[in-house]
């Protein structure tokens, strides 16, 4: 098998774990000392505050992804581990951008293109607007590309958070 | 009853049963020390004192694999536990089930660079199976009792648990229970193999002509030898070791061809490369095994039995997955042998078995003893004959460790200690003191060389402290001689820095520590010397064997080759 016929497709994982000190960077560490790429990451406790949920973002070829799989299962503070690529899950993620206008015809250019995006500026200084943009990662990408004529300060965003659709939930 | 930190410790050694630990005391561990004092005094446990913490975690690992124990280690925080990283690392690769303690600085001073403090817990990160920062003394013996069944369960592996010195101390005292099971929502590994993956299992080797089974440490580990031996009997299949699962199968069975991999014998690799089904029991295909992955065993169907999943269709893809314990699926795959009451066709196999006595012919691991200097081939070989196959031989790392591997041949299980995956040198002389101690009135050998006994030669001293009459067996050649073969046939013989200047007079050291050290140059003292040796029951003797200096181990698949191009002698 060459390298280059491997096809490398993005899959969104979802990891169930101990909110214990440490979980984090195990999951991080396991990513770095394998080779894997991160392309997002997220974290937080869930409702069980005993547990956090992760989204994590990569990509890789169907047999790196199965290895990853398995690997992150292998933890010990991991508790459940599901590759939410497999049935068209919902993906978010959120943006906040600040933008610069240079004058006022500017100003009403980046307004009309936040009611196109559905986006919301949440604060406003001598023509300095910082934007909250939440979609997927291609319509914030789109969003930057269509502000990118105005002078863009800043670009906070939070990595995909995902869920699956329908009934289905990842729970113990 | 409410007890101290270091007194729940004690407590849960002793609910583990364990009799032996090996360490190294220091600033932060002296409170479990003290308590540790009192415990030997009343008989209830066995400090070992090494002389270096790689040597107390080496010793715990040969503890371990010696027996069906965990090793338990403790060390003091900061230096003692970064010296005790190569034995965790080591033991993470082989998969050994140890529980280390290390001392921690007090918890107020966590993180402010206080004296001797490392951040253990994340330096072992990546190379142990767990590890624990114990924060309050209400979760001691909970994490304790997590430890030891993390370690000893599932794929073994090394357990880590950092204790804060102000845990220990004797102002906070906790309530001691250890009777609740251990709680793991997120551990659980899995055991019995799948039904529908043994059925389809069966098909496969009901139906291979050119079958062949390849065993590692994984068999060892589940303590399976004998039902692999039923079953490789039961199909009269050619079965190949890896160096982790030597003894495993009886090296001296007919249906045994050796080791496989960088130097295994030609029958094994030339059999694993044309066959066509490989059944791969406890092993990982690990690339000292594989040779060139692109050229693996290109008509081979592959059963895959392992407990760890993630060791499955990671280097190689195979076509029946078994996630279980090797035991448990060898049993039901014996069951479902029987009955079903099928064989496979012996026509095939036949010819098979005539293919591989072809191969067999070649005697690929064939020496001359018309040296001038001592043959080292030929010290491990008789060492086999005298210790009438029935010592335990630990090694280092090196040629004399292929050597060892290749020319003592192993007919149980827990006989061959060694450094696998990690390949350290300095783990043999600790490793056979753990072995001594787990098999007091047993024959342990240390085969090791001139470079590897340099690395860990301080625990001569736990040696003399605590009689332990290991049979050191170096092969001198003055050389890193593995490093100085590589140099050899691919470096133009450059010998960089692997010729060893300045060895020491080993027979005088041995002596200083109060050993007997002998000094042999001939092939035609070696049985004597042996014998010799093995007849002083209860003293160390350390034998240098002045072996010929540029001797090469052979046969050898080189970087890059597929296991059907091996150089022979
Ligand atoms: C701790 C460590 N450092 C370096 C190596 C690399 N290495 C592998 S074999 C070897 C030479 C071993 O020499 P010796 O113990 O004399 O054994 P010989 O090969 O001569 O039998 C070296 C340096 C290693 N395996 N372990």
């Amino acid at each position: 098998m060459g390298m280059s016929m491997i096809k490398e497709e993005r899959h969104v994982i979802s990891i169930l774990m101990e909110n214990e000190a440490g979980a984090l960077s195990r999951v991080a560490g396991l990513f770095s000392a394998r080779g894997y790429n991160i392309e997002s990451l997220t974290v937080a406790p869930t409702e069980d505050k005993s547990l956090s949920r992760m989204t994590l973002v990569t990509c890789g070829s169907n047999d790196i992804v199965e290895q990853i799989l398995k690997q992150l299962n292998k933890l010990i503070d991991v508790v459940k581990v599901y590759d939410l690529s497999e049935d068209n899950p919902i993906e978010r993620e959120m943006m906040f951008i600040k933008v610069s206008a240079n004058n006022m015809a500017a100003c009403g250019a980046i307004k009309r293109l936040v009611d196109i995006f559905r986006a919301r500026i949440i604060d406003v200084k001598s023509r300095t607007f910082t934007i909250e943009v939440t979609g997927d990662r291609n319509k914030l990408n789109a969003f930057i590309a269509a502000v990118e004529d105005h002078n863009i300060l800043e670009v906070v965003r939070s990595g995909c958070m995902g869920i699956s659709r329908g009934n289905s939930a990842l729970k113990i | 009853m409410e007890l101290t930190g270091a007194e729940i410790f004690i407590e849960c050694l002793r609910a583990e049963r364990v009799e032996t630990i090996f360490g190294y005391p220091g600033g932060a561990v002296l409170f479990l020390y003290d308590a540790l004092e009192k415990a030997e005094k009343e008989g209830k446990i066995k400090h070992i004192l090494a002389r270096h913490e790689q040597g107390a975690l080496h010793a715990a690992e040969g503890y371990a694999k010696s027996t069906d124990k965990p090793g338990v280690a403790i060390v003091t925080s900061g230096p003692g536990a970064t010296n005790a990283v190569t034995g965790i690392a080591d033991a993470y690769m082989d998969s050994v089930p140890l529980v280390v303690f290390t001392g921690q600085v007090h918890r107020h001073l966590i993180g402010n660079d206080a004296f001797q403090e490392v951040d253990i817990v994340g330096i072992t990160r990546p190379c142990v199976k767990h590890n624990f920062l114990v924060t309050d003394i209400k979760d001691l013996a909970d994490t304790i009792k997590k430890a030891f069944y993390i370690a000893t369960t599932g794929r073994p592996g090394p357990v880590l648990v950092d204790i804060p010195k102000d845990i220990t101390d004797n102002e906070s005292r906790c309530e001691f229970n250890y009777d609740a099971p251990p709680k793991m929502r997120s551990y659980n590994p899995t055991l019995k193999g799948n039904t529908r993956q043994i059925r389809r299992a069966i098909d496969f080797l009901l139906e291979a002509k050119q079958p062949i089974i390849y065993t590692g440490g994984g068999v060892i580990m589940s303590g399976a030898s004998s039902q692999l031996k039923d079953f490789t009997q039961m199909l009269n299949f050619p079965i190949t070791n890896t160096l982790m699962g030597l003894g495993a199968y009886p090296a001296t069975d007919k249906q045994f061809v050796g080791m496989l991999g960088m130097h295994g014998t030609y029958e094994a690799n030339m059999a694993m490369h044309h066959s066509d089904l490989i059944i791969a029991i406890g092993a990982r295909f690990d690339d000292r095994v594989t040779g060139n992955i692109e050229k693996f065993c290109p008509d081979a169907k592959i059963i895959h039995i392992d407990i760890d999943p993630a060791s499955i269709s990671k280097n190689i893809m195979v076509n029946v997955p078994i996630v279980g314990d090797v035991k448990q699926v060898l049993l039901a795959l014996i069951k479902e042998l029987k009955i079903r009451g099928d064989q496979p066709d012996q026509e095939n196999l036949g010819h098979w078995w005539k293919q591989i006595s072809e191969w067999q012919a070649k005697d690929c691991l064939k020496f001359d003893t018309n040296t001038q200097r001592v043959k080292a081939q030929y010290v491990v070989q008789k060492y086999w004959e005298l210790s009438e196959g029935d010592a335990y031989v630990c090694s280092d790392v090196g040629q004399h460790q292929m050597w060892a591997a290749q020319y003592y041949k192993f007919d149980q299980p827990n006989r061959w200690i060694n450094s696998g995956g990690l390949g350290t040198m300095g783990f043999g002389l600790p490793a056979a003191m753990g072995v001594q101690l787990a098999h007091p009135d047993a024959e342990v050998a240390c085969i090791t060389g001139d470079g590897s006994i340099q690395m860990c030669i301080q625990e001569l001293g736990t040696c003399s402290q605590y009689k332990l009459p290991i049979k050191i067996i170096s092969l001198n050649n003055g050389y890193l001689g593995m490093v100085r073969q590589w140099q050899e046939f691919f470096y133009q013989k450059n010998y960089a820095m692997s010729y060893n200047e300045a060895l020491p007079d080993f027979v005088k050291l041995a002596e200083a520590y109060g050993h007997v050290g002998l000094r042999i140059e001939k092939n035609e003292d070696v049985e004597g010397a042996l014998k010799e040796a093995l007849a002083l029951k209860d003293r160390l003797v350390f034998m240098d064997f002045v072996t010929e200096q540029e001797g090469n181990v052979y046969p050898m698949i080189p970087a890059g080759a597929g296991l059907n191009e091996m150089i022979l002698v």
